[in-house]
């Protein structure tokens, strides 16, 4: 390697952490002041972008000119601003007392929602921008040509950490925003008011995203799938940095650049996987990132969101479960295909579901990347069968157990961690696990997947193997459900109730944890293996974030305060998404809105406002809350 | 007799399950430096909080300059002039001494003069030397003089001062008790909790003496000096 | 044989000296109460013994076997339980599950997969809050107990291991008055049939002069007396800390022109 090589390597690592920086810089400063992790951030992104390519050209067309180019971008970004001051007005001021997993949820449904109006009014297809006038050249660094617009998009990163010390520095809002991010309770009682600070955050984090998305327009062209691929991306950046810090963002998103422009020479496929080890490596030596500070409001949990009482089935139960049990017995007698298919992925899903609420129900982890033991399962069957010439048997029984052991690879780093950190661990090894099998194409067909999955000659009737799926998540999920009344149950609630107690009467919090997430992991993976040969095929949608978010739903739609909740949620689930899909263009919205809904009205969801509802005529219903 | 500029009555407050407040009540008049005392555990803070709406609390009655503040948020309260200066200070730790003063400005109500950083620096003459400094660089009794001085930038009728006396040097506790009669001076009400005795004696006009979350005792300061009983009991071990 | 030896313990928190040289000695049976203004060491102590916190130098000796520098989980093993300022129970859990758990993790049962958690030491943990008074409770959820209650429930889990030595952090916090005598008298009988050493913090003077064998007084990180009640009410040096300096006060004084 030698020296302008080197140099130019590097600038264009500086040039990707610049983007890098504007973008997550808007993420952390949300997050420092609201605590609210936004995942609409990407969407913001996207929308900077899809504005720029719309706007930018009109101006053109009048002068084309670098001003007129750079007074396009301002306005997409301040446009975006406002979409985030909106945002914020209308649903995150709801949302700033609920769980975490409710906030990332609910955001969440702001991507599915900007999503379709994103296609609704723009389209489906990519729009290349226009190039910067002005800039269009190259520059010769030690006889090496450089993008000009690459070394200014280094310049316009510089600019952005000036003009935030400034901002932070030299005004008020600055100074109200630094202290806020310390002590919002004490900023109030000193006579501000909140909900514009608040508000005015989220216009200047909306406007840094609208801004590095707006500024993309000369390099990439924009398209519909930005916002997942930015979000994971600045989600790193954050917590490497520490949430709510700055400086923090600039030094990580420094390091990620160079570790892309470098790690890209060495590794080529697996750039995202360093940078993803990279990140869980500082999580486990500064479990709040390099900059970041222990959050001050971390004990605010009331009552645990999760399985609030164990009770045995009593009679109306088992003869509900007799009579499901039945049904499902009959379906392929009675049912045709169509019934038959929906059924096994009912299923499929319900076990995922389960298995996630195994985690987040009876043990408070709150997984948001739990689609990536569904689709490593679902990987290591189709990859042992076509690839390897396995049988469907014994790939159904190393499914179970090759996801098995990736949970417990990744869980021994997430299990230290708690609350937002840990969702965003989670979610980050599974994007880890997407962009190996997107990316590995030689080996899992990338974005195409594979396909040829299918099962052993006794098992190709639809109806013969139902009832396999049915034998075999039916077994897990009585194990798993017994595993919530064994000791090990108990002791995985008595860690989520307390840990100081659990581990004052010396339960291993940790231990029980990790040994929770890989048997979830594995009963996932199992659901994920059934579920390639139901399709005959493996495709990186089974781990993206969006399936992770569709066992999210499952299990609060059926109640997370319920054992069995997450098997009407799947059912529920499944059965409206296979019904109203096809009828509509608008799945996602729908779907987005419908969340945010749920979140807002029924956070504990149908079976937990149905129990509500009863709880309501019994005598002495009053739950009392604990001691902040 | 004018209405008390606060009134609290029956004011009762629980972490969750854990009670802490009984019926509490009492009154402060405008320009009056009232003591609540009690030993630490015996809801002082916990009273403070409840006023100023970080705590949850149910009262009879709540009010301060004549507005029924129960179901106001902190910063409605804070903007009606009630200021608050909480136990462990609470600094921005990351900002100057200069920003966290700044932090606390609200414009002066009905035409009084507004605090200033050179009237300040009148009572805390360290201010002044400091104003660049971080507060996070700042020693306890610094830091202590800089809780109080931001909550004066907001121009306060009355302030809620929690402990300014703990864990101070005797020469700083000085000062702190100067600062008080200073607030009074200029015409602001202090609801001050303490648990020394002599440091409230010194400044307060009046006294409460509050034990596991129930007013054990009220009446003027020489009373309650004069009261071996309720101090054996109370205040001391 | 002494049951507990403190000997020598500090500790430092950046700038801040929480503990120094803390020394004293705990017989079984007896009740020993710390006290102290806020930030006098209190917690700092009560977590270098229930190993909590790693104490920079000294060491701590239960039935003359080290102790320090232990895992919570390990001191709980040698005989140490404990409770907290704030009740710190399974708020999912029903009253008699809560001190199953606690025996379960004790038999080392937890991974006992064959098993249905509410029927192990189902008796054993009746028979736990027969002792604290809440055997008519053991089937409601815990959650729904009034905070005394919860106080009693975290006390017979503490109770669970059988320890030699009791931790509690301010027991009575949080209690409505009558429920405070209550929880220090059963305390107190419990530790005295059962031969069990009980070091306690309290705010409430009435609980501590009521039930402590010993009190100890700490200020900013030492100890300044020690003793029968008795002796610790008489000592002029605590009055002084409780009251404050008497010189500013005169000095104020002085200056205002007040009597």
């Amino acid at each position: 390697m030698d020296l302008s090589f080197v140099i130019i390597q590097s600038l264009s690592g500086l040039a990707s952490a610049s983007s890098l920086f504007i973008i997550a810089s808007g993420l952390t400063i949300v997050f420092g002041v609201t605590r609210i992790v936004n995942f609409a951030h990407g969407s913001l992104y996207m929308l900077g972008g899809y504005l720029g390519v719309t706007i930018v050209p009109l101006l053109l067309d009048v002068d084309r000119s670098l001003p007129m180019f750079l007074l396009g971008v301002l306005i997409s970004a301040l446009i975006v601003g406002a979409v985030g001051a909106l945002m914020e007005i209308l649903l995150l001021r709801r949302i700033y007392h609920v769980p975490e997993l409710f906030q990332l949820l609910a955001t969440f449904g702001v991507v599915l929602i900007v999503q379709d109006l994103v296609i609704k009014v723009w389209g489906a297809v990519e729009i290349p921008g226009p190039r910067a006038p002005s800039l269009r050249h190259g520059v010769f660094i030690l006889d090496q040509r450089f993008p000009a617009y690459e070394l200014f998009l280094i310049a316009a990163g510089l600019v952005v950490l000036a003009g935030l010390w400034l901002l932070m520095q030299k005004t008020r809002f600055g100074v109200l925003i630094r202290a806020a991010t310390q002590d919002r309770e004490m900023v109030a009682a000193l006579g501000v008011n909140q909900a514009w600070l608040f508000t005015g955050t989220l216009f200047l984090g909306a406007f840094l995203a609208g801004l590095g998305g707006a500024l993309q327009i000369p390099r990439v062209a924009i398209n519909t799938q930005m916002d997942i691929s930015i979000i994971t991306e600045v989600f790193v950046v954050t917590v490497i940095g520490g949430m709510g810090s700055v400086p923090g963002a600039f030094i990580a998103a420094l390091i990620i650049g160079q570790l892309q422009a470098f790690g890209i020479l060495i590794f080529p496929k697996i750039t995202l996987v360093l940078v993803f080890l990279l990140m869980a490596v500082v999580l486990v030596i500064k479990p709040w990132g390099l900059f970041g500070k222990p959050d001050a409001s971390a004990g605010r949990a009331i009552l645990p969101e999760g399985i609030l009482s164990l009770k045995r089935f009593g009679t109306v139960d088992n003869l509900v479960a007799g009579v499901a049990i039945a049904v499902l017995l009959a379906l392929p007698v009675f049912g045709d295909n169509y019934m038959i298919k929906v059924g096994i992925e009912v299923l499929v899903l319900a076990l995922a579901a389960f298995s996630l609420h195994f985690l987040i129900g009876v043990g408070g982890i709150v997984s948001f990347g739990h689609a990536a033991y569904f689709g490593i399962g679902a990987y290591a069957a189709g990859l042992l069968v076509t690839r390897l010439g396995f049988a469907m048997e014994p790939a159904l029984i190393l499914a179970p157990l090759i996801a098995g052991a990736f949970a417990a690879l990744f869980g021994y780093f997430i299990v230290r961690l708690s609350g937002i950190y840990l969702a965003m661990l989670t979610l980050a090894f599974a994007q880890i696990v997407y962009a190996v099998c997107f990316q590995w194409v030689d080996l899992t067909g990338g974005d195409n997947g594979v396909v040829g999955v299918w099962p052993s000659g006794w098992a190709t009737s639809r109806q013969v193997y139902f009832y396999l799926v049915l034998a075999f998540t039916l077994s897990a999920i009585i194990a798993l459900r017994h595993a919530i009344y064994t000791p090990f149950g108990y002791a995985l609630r008595a860690a989520r109730d307390s840990a100081t107690r659990a581990d004052a009467i010396g339960i291993d919090v940790r231990r029980i944890r990790w040994f929770a997430f890989t048997l979830s992991g594995a009963a996932a993976g199992l659901a994920g293996g059934l579920y390639s040969f139901s399709k005959g095929s493996i495709d990186p949608t089974m781990i993206s974030i969006p399936m992770s978010v569709d066992f999210l739903v499952m299990v609060l739609l059926g109640g997370i305060q319920t054992v069995m909740g997450p098997l009407v949620g799947a059912a529920a689930f499944h059965s409206i998404k296979d019904f109203f899909m096809p009828l509509t263009d608008f799945w996602r919205m729908f779907l987005g809105a419908s969340i945010i809904l749920m979140v807002l009205v029924f956070p504990r969801g149908i079976a937990g406002a149905a129990s509500l509802l009863t709880d309501r005529f019994k005598p002495n219903p009053k739950p009392l809350g604990l001691p902040a | 007799m004018t209405e008390p500029l606060l009134t609290i009555r029956n004011l009762s407050a629980a972490y969750g399950m854990a009670s802490v407040l009984f019926d509490v009540s009492l009154e402060a008049r405008r320009g009056e430096v009232v003591a609540l005392m009690g030993r630490n555990g015996a809801g002082k803070t916990t009273t403070l909080k409840a006023i100023i709406g970080m705590v949850e609390a149910k009262a009879e009655a709540l009010s301060f300059s004549g507005h029924d503040i129960r179901k106001l948020p902190s910063y409605r309260i804070a903007r009606l002039g009630l200021g608050y200066v909480p136990e462990e200070r609470r600094i921005f730790t990351d900002l100057t001494v200069q920003e966290n003063l700044d932090v606390g400005r609200r414009p002066a109500r009905d035409g009084r003069e507004a605090w200033t950083l050179e009237r300040l620096c009148a009572i805390f003459p360290n201010l002044a030397e400091m104003e660049g400094r971080r507060a996070s660089a700042m020693s306890g009794g610094e830091q202590q003089m800089l809780t109080i001085a931001r909550t004066l930038m907001g121009n306060p009728d009355m302030v809620l001062l929690d402990e300014p006396s703990e864990g101070l040097a005797p020469v700083i506790v000085e000062q702190m008790a100067e600062a008080v009669v200073a607030m009074k001076a200029t015409g602001i009400a202090v609801l001050l909790c303490e648990q020394n005795l002599h440091f409230a004696a010194a400044v307060s006009d009046r006294a409460y003496v509050i034990e596991k979350g129930a007013i054990r005792f009220s009446g003027t300061m020489v009373e309650l000096e004069a009261n071996d009983e309720v101090r054996e009991a109370y205040l001391t071990v | 044989m002494t049951l507990l030896k403190v000997a020598g313990l500090n500790k430092r928190f950046g700038g801040v000296i929480a503990a120094k040289g803390v020394t004293f000695e705990l017989e079984a049976g007896d009740m020993l109460a710390i006290i102290g203004p806020n930030g006098a060491g209190k917690s700092t102590t009560f977590n270098m013994v229930g190993g909590q916190l790693r104490p920079d130098s000294g060491e701590v000796l239960l039935a003359d076997k080290p102790v320090s520098g232990l895992a919570p989980r390990d001191v709980w093993r040698r005989g140490i339980g404990r409770t907290f300022q704030i009740a710190q129970t399974f708020v999912s859990m029903s009253v008699a599950e809560n001190v199953q758990m606690a025996l379960i993790s004790w038999h080392g049962r937890i991974l006992s997969f064959g098993a249905r958690a509410q029927t192990l030491y189902r008796s054993e943990a009746l028979d736990l809050l027969d002792l604290v008074g809440m055997r008519d409770d053991a089937d409601r959820p815990v959650r729904e107990l009034a905070y005394g209650d919860v106080k009693r429930v975290e006390l017979a889990i503490a109770l669970a291991s059988a320890p030699k030595l009791l931790l509690m952090d301010e027991p009575t916090a949080g209690m409505a008055p009558k429920e405070r005598s209550q929880l220090m008298d059963i305390t107190a009988t419990i530790a005295r049939q059962r031969k069990i050493g009980v070091l306690f913090t309290e705010h409430d003077m009435d609980a501590v002069f009521a039930h402590a064998d010993r009190i100890l007084v700490l200020v900013r990180g030492e100890i300044i007396a020690d003793g029968k009640p008795d002796e610790v009410r008489a000592n002029a040096r605590v009055k002084q800390v409780y009251l404050g300096d008497m010189g500013v006060a005169a000095a104020m004084r002085a200056r205002r022109g007040r009597a």
